[in-house]
């Protein structure tokens, strides 16, 4: 059974990923353009870390550690009391503040910031990677058998 | 041993502003942006991050043009850069298997789920240099419509017939080795060498794993899959409560099929080597399966006869930022060393013409 925080959980984390996916340069048109940007205060960060990758030996089994990437994050606390979460790969400080705001008020006004930020930075990402997916389909090999005549 | 030797400061600033200098060269040509390096030289980049061991393509970007397209000296740079941040955690492991796919081939199967695609390869090209890429318009690329079945990886499919090695169980409650925390300890375990192999020089696994080819620990390789695409990195967050993904990197897998293993209980099986690395490095990533293969002799109960196969041997000299550092130090001072190797053969070769002497005088 479902509880309603799981549901809000994974809600949550559906717009975190949708934010650190997105080019910087989108998610700060897009946040450029939302109207009530609220006042808000750091708790954490922004700051530049590491975080070790890992993989797994033949793909699926035990794990290792591949090498790691640069990661931003930031924790904010907006006017109203919420505490918001910014994660992203990369060295990008404004990013990760800006995905904290947003995560804060997410918790405050989800249906704004879905459609007025998730759901167009999702609608990209997908175009993008349609476009990826049927870019690399055309070097597909289609194999045909030669047959030999007879004689 | 080296003392420290006073002096030569002046010459120091001016050779680094000589080395600035010409790491600019000529004014008149226009100083490459980060950008440019990162969209045109792609390759390069990816090298410096995999040996790097840290994937930011600006900051391997910003290395190459510091090193002057010196790859060891950008991935030493890479390396330096690491040590002065915080290490927030460690990721969830990557799924391969649901990554977005730019190339994909099998040398082993020719009908896949999901096919072969080629994607952005030097295969087949004629290797003929080609001054009209300079400045030649390039065309879109073309597309075809994309399946939306998700490709599995090949050496599961053979693995659901048990005729392929599984990947392994995996106890949660081991801790994965981390060579970037404590100094290795041989004999390791898998998963280190795996760390050392994916951060190792492109170049010497490259040689090793020919020489597996040469018969140097010989395994009957075939390519059962290589895929290139970017894949989610999902990391716990403990204030959230939950796993957040921070984004996509771009990988090279490799599976290496090799010969037979089987046992009383267990009948025979392929095994396979394990290839992954950053960004698009297919050769490193067959290379490094190969050595990997070659070093699991020990739980094959294999003979160790050949270099590869030797644990202690490949990873103590496969990371190329150690090895320069060893090499490159023998050039500072080593004033006080020789002296004591000259005073040394000074004195045995004044033994020897006494000894000449008295020959000579008997």
């Amino acid at each position: 059974m479902q509880t309603a925080t799981s549901i809000d959980n994974a809600a949550r984390k559906a717009a975190l990923d949708a934010l650190a996916a997105a080019p910087a340069r989108a998610l700060a048109e897009f946040w450029d353009r939302y109207a009530d940007k609220p006042a808000h205060s750091k708790v954490r960060g922004p700051e530049v870390g590491l975080v070790m990758v890992r993989g797994r030996a033949g793909g699926g089994g035990a794990p290792f550690n591949l090498g790691e990437a640069t990661v931003s994050r930031a924790s904010v606390r907006i006017e109203t009391g919420e505490v918001g979460h910014g994660y992203c790969l990369g060295r990008d400080l404004a990013k990760a503040e800006a995905i904290a705001v947003i995560d804060a008020l997410w918790q405050q006004n989800a249906d704004a910031i879905e459609a007025q930020i998730i759901a167009p930075l999702r609608a990209l990402a997908d175009a993008a990677d349609q476009k990826r997916r049927e870019e690399s389909a055309a070097t597909k090999v289609d194999f045909f058998t030669m047959v030999r005549g007879d004689n | 041993m080296y003392v420290a030797v006073k002096g030569g400061e002046a010459a120091i600033a001016n050779a680094h502003a000589l080395l600035a200098d010409r790491r600019r060269g000529d004014r008149a040509v226009p100083a490459l942006r980060i950008d440019q390096i990162v969209e045109q030289l792609g390759l390069a980049v990816d090298r410096a991050m995999g040996e790097g061991s840290l994937y930011d393509k600006e900051l391997a970007a910003l290395a190459l043009v510091q090193a002057r397209g010196d790859l060891i000296e950008a991935i030493f740079l890479v390396r330096a850069y690491r040590t002065t941040l915080p290490r927030f955690g460690y990721s969830q492991p990557i799924e391969t298997g649901e990554m977005l796919i730019e190339r994909r081939i099998s040398a082993t199967f020719k009908d896949l789920p999901g096919g072969q695609m080629l994607g952005p390869t030097f295969d087949y090209t004629h290797r003929l240099l080609d001054p009209s890429i300079v400045d030649g318009a390039v065309p879109e690329p073309v597309t075809r419509e994309a399946d939306t079945a998700q490709a599995p990886r090949v050496t599961d499919m053979l693995g659901r017939q048990g005729l392929m090695e599984p990947d392994g169980e995996t106890d949660p409650d081991r801790e994965v080795g981390d060579l970037t925390r404590e100094p290795l300890d041989f004999p390791l375990d898998r998963d280190l060498r795996l760390q050392a192999l994916a951060r190792g020089d492109e170049g010497f696994l490259l040689a090793l794993g020919y020489s597996t080819q040469r018969g140097y620990g010989r395994s009957h390789p075939f390519v059962g899959e290589i895929r290139i695409g970017e894949v989610d990195v999902e990391f716990d967050v403990p204030e959230l409560g939950f796993t957040v993904n921070l984004g996509r990197v771009r990988v090279t897998e490799c599976q290496m099929v090799n010969q037979f293993k089987g046992s009383a209980k267990v009948p025979p099986q392929f095994t396979r080597g394990y290839g992954l690395v950053f960004g698009q490095a297919e050769r490193k990533a067959m290379a490094m399966s190969l050595v990997d293969r070659a070093l699991r002799a020990r739980e094959f109960g294999e003979d160790i006869v050949a270099p590869a196969q030797d644990e202690e041997f490949v990873i103590s000299h496969s990371d190329n930022v150690q090895a320069t550092g060893f090499v490159e130090h023998l050039k500072l001072p080593h004033y006080v060393d020789f002296q004591a190797e000259l005073d040394l053969i000074r004195r045995m070769r004044a033994d020897h013409d006494a000894a000449e002497m008295q020959e000579a005088a008997e």
